[in-house]
């Protein structure tokens, strides 16, 4: 589904990936785990096709298209989500406004018609339970005001309305407290399916008890420089990532 | 190896550099007088429109005024001196006689309509509202008439009302907006062609919106067009003004007067959707929009409401003003100004408290994008006596370049310390971050734009009535397709 060779990119002029090797096969979830600075988030934006990082090498093709060659849109379009680390507000622009816009360019790529309004806020009604999202906050402007808790859910939320081929969650855990934890990852595992990949980008093992990946890697100064199962994981829970660079002979 | 850079500077460019969408110029004998103005032109205007004398005297007064004047320079405006002696003042349809229904208008006019998405006959049948349709200077066609004769709503072209109530027009013509008011009130005055005229009598609702689209449609014909509105004790009205014209190269000069008298307990809403051509990518062609609009509340406890989204024209020069004479009465202004390419808006309104207890409301939100200026111009004056009023302004920038410009002039002046006065202003850019997010979600960057558009502007287009409202978020789309930066 997924394939990454050698991926180089930076941002600004500073190279922050420097190599990055992955392959990511249909019903798989995958974890990225380093700690800060390694370029997590950079791999995320690249694969999203966020302009602010350049990309100065390598490949990447999506279901055998490639990937680099499409505007951040198309990629949507293709089947790629990515629930942010930190969702923009956009004042004056409701959730209802913005998903509907969403899910109607979703469709116009695949040659349906824009989604009628009764089926759109049944569609709506069905997936807010997927995060138990309050129906409130469907009327207000994206991301405005809520709460960190709330951002979240709110990815989800888009994720369940969008049923993306492959979802890259981008340190979806950092500021939720357990019940939001708890919530967002149920959410994440009910989406899951034989068709779809996710790739859950962390810092902590916390989130792994709940969303179980098979793959864990470990990026460090842009490239993976570990993986293995689930016991990798655990193991740099346990152990942090000393010893990594220690086997890095660093 | 193929690598994708999105470049944010290139996007703007395609978006700003959209044409505009309703360019094209209807095939319509027109008659038009000889260029140029001086008192014979307008005994000329006044001959063929069958004015009486005392009318013909009130132009002339105006004429004269108008020239010991000079051109008001004080807006942040880039104008080339206009010649007014190249322009024709008056132009009018050929027609062998007054058309008596739709079968009579000429299907010309009526392919135009069709074209601006207005089919006259389906307004006329499905939204009930009454069209007095204004076709350069002359009205060609005013529908509903009877219905709202019933109820002694009149609601008939400028030239009519002279012609059928000549002692309404006498008493209220120029009594909100004298002639000596300013430079392109003069000029007005001396040569305006035609409008509309609004009554509603006393205690009447009037039950639908009352319409007039305007366009101007001769080449090199300046517009000069006059509305009055008089709601009498106790009455409500809602008026519409919507206009798109054809694409030119020769700059056209339109400076219309619009003048609204309130009695007691009376209520106006005035709303405006303004999408005249405003120019190619470069900055040529465009119409010069130098408008006169006020009310009076004379009554008290009366109200005026206007609201405006503005995306046309070349310059702009607009202050829709509300003097609140009578106690308790209040005044509103929403507006919206769009400015894309090199576009010029100075729009903004002035809030004249005279009466005790009196309200208004202000907001005003500017979209500026590719090298135009937007500028907010407000005054808010509260006399000595008009004690226990109060004022809330907002007033918002939301800029879509790093070349366009956006700038604000409050001004005020209270003359009493029971009143209360607010101001809020906020500037704006959409970020970088907003787009990608959009763009992430699978909206491309221009839908992205409209979308967050349309949500600024929200609280200014939710004003109109229902019909125009989606027209007007029709037109913020296309005004800006494409513009970040």
């Amino acid at each position: 589904m997924l394939e990454i060779k050698n991926l180089h990119a930076n941002i600004n002029g500073k190279e922050i990936l420097k190599g990055v090797n992955l392959t990511v096969k249909p019903g798989e979830v995958h974890a990225i785990m380093g700690p800060n600075g390694a370029g997590k988030s950079t791999l995320s934006s690249v694969l999203a096709g966020n302009p602010a990082f350049g990309v100065t090498e390598g490949e990447v093709t999506f279901n055998g298209k490639n990937l680099l060659a499409m505007p951040p849109e198309q990629r949507s379009w293709e089947g790629i989500f990515l629930g942010f680390q930190y969702p923009v507000e956009i004042p004056g622009v409701s959730m209802v406004n913005f998903m509907r816009a969403a899910v109607n360019e979703h469709r116009k790529y695949k040659g349906e018609e824009p989604i009628s309004a009764s089926d759109f806020l049944r569609l709506m009604r069905e997936k807010r339970e997927v995060v138990e999202l309050d129906n409130k906050l469907a009327n207000r402007s994206v991301n405005e005001g809520f709460s960190g808790g709330e951002k979240k859910r709110n990815e989800i939320f888009q994720m369940a309305m969008l049923e993306p081929k492959l979802a890259i969650l981008d340190e979806t855990d950092s500021g939720l407290d357990i019940d939001a934890l708890r919530i967002v990852s149920e959410g994440v595992n009910k989406l899951k399916s034989e068709d779809n990949a996710t790739i859950v980008i962390t810092h902590y093992q916390r989130l792994l008890d709940y969303i179980k990946p098979e793959f864990i890697h470990v990026l460090y100064k842009g490239k993976i420089v570990k993986s293995g199962g689930p016991e990798l994981a655990l193991e740099l829970e346990e152990r942090g990532y000393d010893w990594i660079k220690k086997e890095l002979g660093e | 190896m193929a690598l994708y850079f999105y470049n944010m500077e290139n996007i703007l460019d395609d978006v700003t550099k959209s044409d505009y969408k309703y360019g094209f110029v209807t095939d319509i004998e027109t008659d038009v007088i000889q260029k140029g103005l001086n008192e014979d032109v307008i005994r000329l205007i006044s001959s063929k429109k069958e004015e009486p004398e005392w009318l013909l005297e009130y132009r002339l007064k105006a004429y004269k005024y108008w020239l010991t004047l000079d051109v008001p320079t004080w807006a942040h405006l880039t104008i080339p001196p206009i010649d007014f002696q190249e322009i024709s003042y008056y132009a009018a349809p050929k027609k062998k006689e007054g058309p008596k229904s739709m079968d009579e208008v000429d299907p010309e006019l009526v392919k135009t309509f069709n074209k601006l998405g207005i089919p006259l006959e389906e307004q006329m049948m499905l939204s009930g509202m009454a069209v007095d349709a204004v076709m350069d200077s002359v009205s060609v066609k005013t529908t509903f008439k009877e219905k709202l004769a019933e109820l002694g709503i009149i609601f008939c072209s400028f030239s009519e009302a002279v012609k059928d109530y000549p002692d309404l027009v006498k008493k209220y013509l120029g009594s909100v907006v004298p002639y000596r008011d300013n430079y392109y009130a003069a000029l007005n005055t001396a040569v305006f062609s035609d409008g509309s005229f609004v009554y509603i009598p006393k205690g009447v609702r009037c039950p639908m919106e009352l319409s007039t689209y305007f366009r101007i449609n001769a080449a090199n014909t300046g517009q000069f067009e006059r509305t009055l509105i008089v709601a009498d004790d106790d009455s409500y009205v809602s008026y519409l003004e919507g206009c798109t014209a054809p694409m030119r190269d020769e700059n056209q000069l339109h400076a219309a007067i619009v003048e609204i008298y309130l009695h007691d307990r009376a209520e106006v809403k005035y709303s405006t959707v303004q999408n005249w051509y405003p120019g190619d990518k470069e900055g040529k062609g465009g119409i010069y929009n130098f408008v006169t609009k006020r009310a009076l509340c004379k009554g008290d406890f009366s109200k005026i409401s206007w609201t405006q989204v503005e995306t046309g024209s070349a310059v702009t020069w607009k202050y829709p003003s509300c003097i609140l004479a009578g106690d308790n009465s209040i005044g509103e202004f929403y507006s919206v100004a769009v400015t894309n390419n090199y576009q010029q808006a100075d729009t903004g309104t002035k809030m004249i408290h005279l009466g005790r207890n009196t309200k208004s409301t202000i907001v005003s939100k500017g979209i500026s994008a590719g090298k135009s200026q937007n500028s907010y111009r407000g005054l808010v004056k509260v006399a000595a006596k008009a004690e226990n009023s109060r004022n809330y302004t907002q007033c918002d920038s939301l800029l879509l370049s790093s070349e366009c410009g956006a700038h604000t002039f409050p001004l005020m002046d209270i003359g009493n310390s029971s009143s209360i006065i607010e101001h809020e202003a906020t500037t704006s850019k959409i970020s970088e971050s907003q787009i990608f997010y959009c763009n992430q979600r699978g909206i491309p960057t221009e839908e992205a734009v409209s979308l967050i558009v349309n949500g600024y502007a929200k609280e200014v287009v939710n004003k109109l009535p229902m019909e125009f409202a989606v027209e007007a978020q029709k037109l913020l789309s296309i005004s800006l397709e494409g513009s970040v930066g």
